[in-house]
């Protein structure tokens, strides 16, 4: 047995060799069956569903009656005469510019704070993480609403100081900026990203700052900005792709109707509305792609800019 | 992108005392601003009706839990039934993305297969693709497999590991494991089945507590969904029950509608409570 072992190593390769497709047949067979409830979802639920509603883009359907050709007209309406579809992007893009950078300042601001060494890190760090899990609630939308209302929260801690505040979710010129407020509230994820990026950041190149005199504002725009920016770069693709699809707090707030006149009428929400509430499948598919390219475009643009700010060879 | 640089040693500070002092004092401040409003809707929801407006302070004069008795029953399918419903929901989108994104990722990151680079790439590009695109074509095909108003519309795709940032989370994590230990138990005579089994899966405990974790809290939380496939209130999530309640009680009973609301909240605290550094280290991660 041993012997046979030993003088065989010829004949051990043609017995590999001789085997090799059979075994990485059976390799090949074994890695799609792990990977078969995947590709069923792939197939079924991602490639398939996207290609018909590529497919129903071109066309009006209600459900009932079988889709009807329309060519491009679907997108004709949606670039020259859809003025819920300019108001939509209004909102939705006012939302972006001032949503994302106000959470991002934020979430820099508190995580330089707390990277400073202060005793009761974890505990600050809880708390100001807790809005960012709890904030896709629908009870924190209702608790918003609450807060923002005539007779609210914040109008009631107003008055302490003699101003009488309006009611900010019924008045058109202020319900977009009580969502803002929603979404800077939960700056807590980002700010975890930040911290983590900032622990990276070695200690003795402050160090050696310090000792060439650097003043606290140079080392932040020479130092900590720039070594950052790889952690800079993933939170704004992050947080800018979430905030074109936020839904829920405008849908509480708004009772579902994107209100007043349209100043809450977020992008899902109108998509929503065309699809669910009008069944217009082919109008509300064609704006499914809009967004698919203007998210799409907004993240090559991203990446594409990147290599002129974001540092990769800290 | 970034290691998990999450652990709570203590740097020695470089400001002074009086810094410190400081940036305690602004730190606390924005805490207790950040707060303000939930524990105001938790101190409101013990208040009797009259009390809530008017008072903005953080302890009720007279405790009451009136509004949880209202709320709990204020709708013709009481909030127990919701709340079941969520349940039934979230726990069978843990059990599904859990396993599926496992066998996925099993696959990606330890077994050889012909076309494996392919489908990994595949599998990242849906990360980016809007559900928006899918959506129309999903609630059509449900609609035709007469599963709208059951929950199988949300429930089944998770085990068809739809959600592709858990493949890849737990990609990541398996190929941290140490191959040495696949090929030890591979010469004791195991296949891939029982590798990942007995060896990868017990190993990656912390990685799938995490995938669970974020799964439950999503599901939980999800208004989407349910607010697409469910019509009929004997199948309402507690998100959809809680809008509904909104709805019908509009402006006039806000003490019920804090109680719910709290209530609805209540187990992603204590999700908060019990695994916040999973949840921590797993935000940091995902960077």
């Amino acid at each position: 047995m041993a012997d046979t072992l030993i003088d065989a190593p010829a004949s051990r390769q043609a017995l590999a060799a001789a085997h090799a497709p059979e075994t990485s047949w059976r390799e090949s067979a074994t890695g799609y069956l792990f990977l078969a409830p995947w590709l069923i979802g792939f197939f079924g639920l991602t490639l398939g569903p996207a290609l018909v509603s590529l497919y129903l883009s071109f066309t009006d359907y209600d459900l009932l009656s079988n889709p009807r050709w329309v060519g491009a007209a679907n997108y004709v309406r949606i670039a020259t005469s859809d003025p819920k579809f300019s108001a939509a992007m209004h909102v939705t893009f006012l939302y972006v510019v001032l949503s994302v950078p106000l959470k991002l300042a934020f979430a820099l601001l508190v995580a330089m704070m707390l990277n400073r060494g202060l005793r009761g890190l974890p505990l600050y760090r809880a708390i100001f993480y807790l809005p960012s899990l709890i904030g896709a609630s629908v009870a924190v939308s209702v608790l918003w609403r609450q807060v923002f209302a005539g007779d609210g929260l914040l109008n009631q801690a107003l008055k302490l100081v003699g101003i009488h505040g309006p009611s900010w979710i019924s008045n058109p010129d202020t319900a977009l900026y009580t969502l803002v407020a929603l979404a800077v509230w939960q700056f807590g994820s980002p700010m975890i990203i930040f911290l983590a990026g900032l622990r990276q950041i070695p200690k003795d190149v402050y160090e050696a700052a310090e000792i060439d005199g650097a003043s606290r504002s140079q080392q932040f725009w020479r130092i900590t900005l720039p070594l950052l920016t790889p952690v800079l770069f993933f939170n704004v693709v992050v947080q800018t792709i979430d905030a074109f699809k936020a839904f829920t707090p405008a849908f509480i707030i708004s009772g579902g109707t994107g209100g007043p006149i349209d100043a809450t009428l977020f992008y899902t929400l109108y998509l929503y509305q065309e699809a669910f509430a009008y069944f217009r499948m082919g109008y509300a598919s064609a704006l499914a792609w809009v967004l698919v390219v203007i998210i799409a475009v907004f993240t090559a643009l991203s990446f594409l800019s990147s290599r002129y700010w974001v540092h990769y060879d800290g | 992108m970034v290691d998990l640089g999450t652990s709570d040693e203590i740097s020695p500070p470089r400001d002074g005392r009086r810094h410190a002092l400081l940036y305690h004092v602004v730190l606390c401040l924005a805490s207790i601003a950040m707060l303000y409003p939930l524990l105001w809707m938790l101190a409101s929801s013990f208040k009797p009706d009259s009390d809530i407006f008017g008072d903005a302070s953080l302890w009720p004069r007279h405790f009451s839990l009136a509004a949880y008795w209202r709320g709990w029953s204020g709708l013709q399918v009481t909030f127990g039934k919701f709340f079941l419903n969520s349940l039934v929901v979230s726990l069978c989108s843990v059990v599904g993305n859990v396993m599926s994104c496992s066998l996925a990722a099993y696959a990606f990151a330890r077994l050889k297969f012909r076309g494996q680079k392919f489908w990994f790439a595949l599998m990242l590009g849906t990360l980016m693709l809007p559900y928006h695109v899918t959506l129309i074509p999903q609630y059509i095909l449900f609609l035709n497999l007469d599963w709208v108003d059951t929950f199988l519309p949300l429930i089944v795709p998770k085990f068809l590991a739809v959600d592709a940032f858990f493949i890849f989370l737990l990609v990541q994590f398996f190929r941290s494991i140490p191959r040495e230990l696949d090929e030890a138990a591979m010469i004791d005579g195991c296949g891939p089945w029982r590798i990942y089994w007995i060896v990868i899966l017990p190993l990656s405990i912390p990685a799938l507590a995490t995938a669970a974790i974020f799964t439950f809290i999503w599901t939980w939380d999800d208004f989407f969904g349910p607010l697409i496939y469910l019509n009929d209130m004997n199948s309402y999530t507690v998100q959809l029950g809680l809008r509904s309640f909104v709805d019908s009680t509009g402006k006039s009973d806000w003490g019920a509608l804090f109680a719910m609301s709290t209530l609805t909240l209540l187990p992603l605290f204590v999700f908060f409570l019990f695994f916040q550094r999973l949840l921590i280290d797993g935000i940091a991660t995902m960077g």
